[in-house]
């Protein structure tokens, strides 16, 4: 079992924090910060599980999550879909994307680690 | 030949009677002391017209020729009092309502006031009459000479010529002076009514005399006369159905239609309930007309010689017993019948032929309109008067071209077949408001053709008018058209033939007309108005006028009802409507009124198109469409009422989609607001709970680390603050509540405090800023913090967003056409254009955020501008980014 996690986010302070929390708990943390190439960045990188933004410049985590799971190699691909935007038909579009797990900002530190701790495992 | 000079005398100090008995009416009514006048009575002997010298004289002969055929023309008027009262009291309400004056006025009037129909009408009604007064002519002179040649004077045809005139003149001259005294507004004659009413009286006596003295006198008592009558030819006649069905049938008609009759039972009426009297009383005066004519004409046939004629028998019998006063008192009753006749008959074609004939035509020449030039109450009298010769004359002249040959029944009957066309289009008109003027047209036509083709003119005898041929064989051989025998139906009585074919084919064409066009709408209102006018005795007619014009119409209506009765009119008007001076509103109610009293004077079309030349809108207008409407035509009432309705549902439910649309809208842009705002507020919150977390649970953190993390949160709450000073500012500024703190300063400096405050902070990467100071020396008189609130926003998006190497941010000032112009204008890659239309909203960001913002700022720039009554706008083109902010030059002047 990897720990390898990818964040995707445009905000570096939030950046920071996600990648403070999960590396203290052992986990190896990439991060990227604009949807242009994150699609070929996930491809490249194989994480264990992509932790993605909604709200990101160029394209929006909905896209990026939608040609992922149009691809064999990450059709099963464990995403934690993270919005700052909390409303109803959100949860729902993450969840027609093919989103893993939906939490809305601000999060709790712990949630995100035990959603990804769960994430992984399976 | 002294008896002759006596008959002479008699007739004189009688027709002098006559006068004086007119006069005295004349006089009572004027002074208001005739209501005796107005009794039912008078009204019921004033019917007795209906019995002419056709009647007096011409039963007997008629009884003589045909046995009792002659009692058809008794039993169809009475009918038609008895049975038909309701009809009548129509026929006298509508003439009452409408100030109908003739038969052609309420065809005209009933069929949209066309005075084309009236024309046609009163034509057909001239050459139905005018024989009928040649008869009433021909049985004066026909008569005296008859007493004449009782006492051996044989008159030469040429006397006879000179008697006709005399008293064709003497009746005109009657019927002028009692016809066409003034002008009635009701057209009222109360003398001829009370003249007609002795004559009643006068020969029925004389018709009772003979009657008894001829029962008791000459054949011995009742038993005597019925065994007298069994002998006779009389005795042995046998009834005719059809001849009788046709002919009680053609007298009702006649009745009902003769223009004379019309006159007294319609216009002349004054008071509906004289009818009720009229119902019982008039049949009662016919039977006791009928009484004695068997019997006279049974006793005639026994004592005269064979070959005499059976038409006077009234006269020969008395005369040929040598009992002169008798015969005397039955002229003066055959005289009566006539002149009676003539004098109605002329008073109501003349009425005609004035009203609709001559008045239009008149009215037609006058070019300035009738209220300004010309008298036209003058007018009207003298079309009168010479209308009423003219109809008199016309009756001699058909007296002495015809040379009175025909009997006398035959031209009466022919005269009623005639006028009895008049009958589908007035009952239709009356109770039917499908009924066109179109269809009355035809009818009339049609029915008028038929007549004189079939009875006309073969009465004036084969190979005179109509050649022999054609009775036998039709014209051109076409023999379904032979007068006589259409469409081969032979055998059939002439009369019968000729009544049966022309109501027949006059009423189905008049039916079938009627039902193929559309009225118009002055018809269907008028339509309405006849056949519900015990409904609405008044109804809109719609006319509608200005104050200004009640004065013409002050002027036309005193030139036609006179001056007198025109003021009063106008002022109890003015009364009604609650105005203290003499001149009343032209409303629509007033001018209706008016126009009614006119029609009385004039006739229906006359005063519809007097009062339209005044008024204006003379054909028929919107608000004549708009009373139809009105009108109890229920079916396009209901009709455009619902069409109305399903219209306001349509826009009430278009507006209703709109302010549904425009809800939509401002629910989605409010949703896609809040939304944004949420997301704004989140993200920074975010990073606050995350780091005061990763603070609070994590005690292996380096001294550093603690800093940093505080450092974020402190910032990111510092980034909220901001966040929502902006939306509280925005919100402020867009709901207009915001208060102007109006300084006077100078652009220079506001400028230098906005560079300065944009500036701060900025590190290494500090941008240049290009000024022409010169052109700053301005005086300001705004809000100086708002202004500069703009400029740094502007200056620091420059900052933030300029990706220039050396950024360089030059501030253009400049004045045109009385506005102060700055432009900001940055020497980076500039705002794709996709992007330029939406900068301005809110939360639009645009391209790859390196620098945070709220996404606020242009807005509020936009907000704050308007108030100020300037602008900020893009400004493509220059290179890099640009913002030009423009001023009204007032607020740099006021200042300068």
């Amino acid at each position: 079992m990897g720990k390898n996690v990818l964040v995707i986010e445009d905000e570096p302070n939030i950046i920071e924090a996600i990648s403070f929390i999960l590396s203290r708990d052992g986990w190896s943390v990439a991060t990227h910060s604009n949807g242009h190439d994150a699609v070929g960045v996930v491809q490249g990188a194989m994480p264990d599980l992509v932790i993605l933004d909604v709200m990101l410049p160029g394209k929006t985590g909905y896209d990026i999550l939608r040609e992922l799971r149009s691809e064999d190699a990450t059709q099963g691909l464990p995403v934690l879909m993270l919005t700052a935007k909390g409303q109803v038909k959100d949860r729902e579009m993450a969840e027609r994307a093919g989103a893993s797990r939906f939490m809305t900002k601000p999060f709790s530190n712990a949630e995100v680690l035990d959603a990804v701790r769960e994430l992984v495992a399976g | 030949m002294g008896t002759l000079n006596i008959l002479v005398g008699v007739c004189l100090i009688y027709v002098v009677f006559l006068f004086l008995i007119a006069f005295a009416a004349e006089r009572a009514a004027l002074e208001g002391r005739g209501g005796w006048l107005r009794s039912p009575m008078i009204y019921t002997l004033s019917l007795s017209i209906y019995c002419t010298a056709w009647t007096f004289y011409g039963a007997v002969g008629y009884a003589a020729r045909s046995g009792l055929e002659y009692l058809t023309i008794y039993i169809g008027p009475s009918l038609v009092m008895i049975g038909w009262w309701w009809l009548l009291r129509k026929l006298v309400r509508i003439g009452r309502s409408q100030r109908i004056t003739s038969i052609a006025d309420l065809i005209s009037s009933r069929y949209g006031k066309s005075n084309l129909l009236a024309v046609g009408v009163t034509v057909l009604a001239v050459i139905g009459t005018t024989p009928y007064i040649a008869l009433q002519l021909q049985s004066v002179t026909v008569s005296f000479d008859v007493f004449s040649s009782a006492y051996g004077g044989e008159l030469t045809q040429a006397a006879q010529g000179s008697n006709a005139l005399l008293v064709a003149a003497g009746l005109s001259l009657f019927t002028i002076v009692f016809g066409t005294r003034n002008l009635d507004v009701n057209e009222r004659h109360h003398g001829v009514v009370m003249a007609v009413a002795v004559e009643a009286i006068v020969k029925l006596l004389a018709l009772l005399a003979v009657g008894i003295f001829v029962v008791w006198g000459l054949a011995g008592g009742v038993g005597d006369t019925f065994a007298r009558i069994d002998a006779s030819e009389i005795g042995q006649w046998q009834m005719r159905g059809d001849r009788w069905a046709t002919l009680i049938f053609l007298s009702g008609a006649a009745f009902l239609c003769l223009p004379r009759m019309f006159q007294v039972m319609v216009v002349e009426n004054e008071d509906e309930d004289h009818l009720r009297t009229a119902s019982w009383a008039f049949p009662a005066y016919l039977m006791v007309m009928s009484l004695f004519v068997v019997p006279i004409a049974v006793v005639g046939l026994d004592l005269l010689p064979p070959g005499s004629n059976p038409d006077f028998f009234v006269l020969t019998v008395p005369l040929a017993t040598g009992n002169d006063a008798l015969a005397m008192l039955s002229f003066l009753g055959g005289f009566s019948s006539a002149t009676s006749m003539v004098i109605v008959a002329a008073l109501a074609l003349s009425t005609m032929v004035s009203n609709h004939i001559v008045m239009p035509i008149w009215l037609s020449m006058q070019t300035g309109g009738a209220s300004v030039s010309g008298d036209v109450r003058h007018v009207v009298l003298l079309s009168r008067r010479i209308s009423i010769a003219a109809v008199v004359f016309l009756g001699y002249l058909y007296f002495r071209l015809s040379g009175g040959g025909t009997a006398l029944a035959s031209i009466g009957l022919i005269s009623f077949a005639g006028v009895a066309q008049f009958l589908p289009v007035l009952i239709g008109g009356i109770f039917w408001r499908g009924a066109t003027r179109t269809g009355a047209f035809v009818g009339l036509t049609v029915g008028f053709l038929i007549w004189a083709y079939t009875l006309l003119l073969p009465s004036f005898g084969a190979g005179t008018l109509v050649s022999e041929t054609m009775l036998t064989e039709g014209p051109l051989g076409l023999s379904w058209l032979r007068p006589q025998a259409f469409f081969g139906i032979s055998g059939m009585d002439p009369l019968v033939h000729a009544v049966f074919w022309s109501i027949l084919l006059n009423t189905m064409s008049f039916f079938i007309a009627s039902l193929v066009g559309f009225p118009s709408p002055l018809e269907r209102l008028q339509g309405a108005q006849f056949v519900n006018v015990f409904e609405h005795s008044s109804t809109p007619q719609s006319w509608a006028g200005s104050l200004a014009q009640t004065e013409d119409l002050m002027v036309m209506a005193q030139r036609i009802i006179g001056a007198r009765e025109a003021q009063n009119l106008f002022e109890r008007e003015a009364k009604r409507q609650g105005m203290s001076g003499l001149l009343p509103e032209p409303s629509p109610d007033f001018l209706q009124r008016l126009e009614r009293e006119l029609a009385g004077s004039v006739g229906a079309a006359t005063a519809h198109a007097m009062i339209g030349q005044i008024v204006g809108g003379a054909s028929v207008s919107v608000e004549d469409l708009m009373a139809v409407a009105d009108e109890t035509a229920q079916m396009m009432e209901y009709s455009s009422k619902l069409e109305a309705k399903s219209e306001e549902q349509a826009r009430t439910a278009r507006q209703l989609r709109q302010a549904n649309e425009k809800l939509t809208l401002i629910s989605e842009q409010k949703d896609s607001f809040l939304s944004q705002v949420s997301h704004e507020l989140r993200t920074p919150m975010t990073s606050i709970r995350a780091f005061s977390e990763i603070l609070r649970d994590s005690d292996r953190l380096t001294e550093d680390e603690k800093i940093k993390y505080s450092s974020i949160i402190h910032d990111e709450a510092l980034r909220l603050t901001r966040l929502l000073d902006d939306l509280l500012d925005l919100s402020v500024l867009e709901s207009g509540r915001v208060n102007l703190n109006m300084q006077s300063g100078k652009l220079r400096g506001i400028l230098d405090h906005a560079v300065a405050s944009a500036l701060t902070g900025a590190g290494k990467d500090k941008m240049r800023v290009v000024r022409n100071t010169a052109a700053e020396e301005i005086t300001l008189n705004t809000d100086l913090d708002r202004l500069s609130q703009v400029f740094i926003n502007l200056i620091g998006n420059a900052q933030k967003y300029c990706d220039s190497p050396s950024p360089k941010l030059r501030i253009e000032v400049s004045q045109s056409s009385g506005t102060l112009v700055v432009d900001f204008i940055d020497n980076g890659s500039g705002i794709p254009k996709t992007e330029q239309a939406v900068i301005f909203e809110k939360f639009s960001r645009t391209g790859e955020q390196k620098v945070k913002g709220a996404g606020l700022g242009l807005a509020i720039c936009r907000e704050i501008m308007t108030r100020l009554d300037g602008a900020v706008e893009y400004l493509p083109g220059q290179g890099g980014a640009a913002f030009r902010v423009t001023l009204p030059g007032e607020v740099a002047l006021a200042a300068q």
